[in-house]
């Protein structure tokens, strides 16, 4: 299925018709989901719901990065 | 207006602006804005906000100013070394403009201190380089109802974020602390200056927009920068209704002190970041 991460168009295949968040972290190779807020469809996700939100086709997924730094 | 000759000049191509003019900048000489850490996000806009002729800055900070500090933090210079960076930044934004009144403050803002800081300002712009303090500023900011600007940058990439009461917050969007050890700081990941300084400068601008009442705040918009690509991009977003500090069933009633050392991340796999 065809879904926008970060502004860009991705297509991926789930391999059992179904993708959670955490198995698109995974497939994504973000190797620290801790290091990342994720928004679907415009609405921030709690990290608890990650397990049991699934993505469909046409999903506006964003990895939000924290950024900590102010080189202070 | 009640300017004085020098005012007129010195403000003359602010005061050119249609959406400026002498009200404007009456607004700008009449606010307050205070700059939380004067380093590489505060020292360009502690610069430009000084220029500007924003009436009253506080500026923040209870460090020094070290030799690697200075490849960024352009309010600092060399024979500066070893002074307070408060007391650096001020002198430098009173020579540039010596009709604001600059308030220097030596002080590391913590929950005991933090509400009484920010109480007498018009606008907050955090330019810290941790999440305790950046958390703990929007709690400030939040339950204050003060508007702020979220600034973070890291290697080749900023973020940037407005808040006015009512719009989402920072905890909206980044609910709690990361884990410790999982997002490198720059002092472990680098940074290059410039990122600094454009992203602090976003911030200066949008103070100045929001004291003006002008053009559209970042606010619901996370703005991403990628300073290798030279990519902006603006996210939408919105208030959310689960924030502990800002939703509906909050959890947050007064600003928290969370512990984790500035310096104390690890390296690793956090050096990925795709925007």
């Amino acid at each position: 299925m065809k879904i926008i991460i970060n502004g860009k168009e991705d297509s991926i295949t789930p391999l059992d018709g179904k993708i959670n968040i955490n198995e698109l972290l995974a497939i994504k190779n973000v190797e620290m989901p801790d290091m990342v807020s994720v928004e679907l469809n415009e609405v921030i996700l709690n990290r608890a719901d990650f397990v049991n939100t699934f993505i469909n086709h046409g999903d506006r997924v964003e990895f939000l990065y924290f950024m900590g730094g102010g080189a202070a | 207006m009640d300017f004085t000759e020098e005012q007129v000049e010195r403000y003359s191509r602010n005061i050119l602006l249609d959406d400026v003019g002498g009200t404007g900048q009456r607004k700008l000489l009449d606010s307050s804005v205070l700059i939380i850490g004067a380093g590489g996000l505060g020292s360009p806009a502690a610069l430009y906000l000084a220029a500007a002729g924003v009436g009253t800055i506080g500026i923040v900070d209870d460090d020094h100013v070290e030799l690697s500090n200075l490849q960024r933090q352009v309010i600092h210079f060399t024979s500066d070394i070893s002074r307070p960076k408060a007391e650096s930044a001020a002198e430098k934004m009173r020579l540039l403009n010596p009709g604001v009144t600059v308030i220097p403050v030596m002080e590391r803002l913590m929950a005991g201190n933090i509400v009484s800081v920010i109480k007498d300002y018009d606008f907050i712009i955090d330019g810290t380089d941790n999440f305790p303090s950046k958390f703990l500023i929007n709690d400030a900011c939040v339950l204050g109802g003060k508007p702020f600007s979220h600034g973070g940058i890291l290697r080749f990439y900023g973020q940037t974020l407005t808040y006015v009461p009512g719009s989402a917050c920072y905890r909206c969007l980044f609910q709690t602390l990361p884990p410790r050890g999982t997002v490198p700081s720059c002092g472990e990941a680098g940074i290059l200056g410039v990122v600094a300084g454009i992203l602090g400068m976003i911030q200066a601008s949008e103070a100045l927009r929001y004291i003006l009442g002008i053009g559209e705040l970042l606010t619901n918009r996370l703005l991403y920068m990628d300073q290798l690509t030279v990519e902006f991009r603006k996210l939408n977003t919105k208030p959310n209704p689960n924030c502990p500090v800002c939703g509906e069933n909050r959890t947050i009633l007064e600003p928290v002190d969370y512990e984790q050392p500035a310096c104390s991340l690890k390296e690793g796999p956090a050096a990925k970041v795709n925007l």
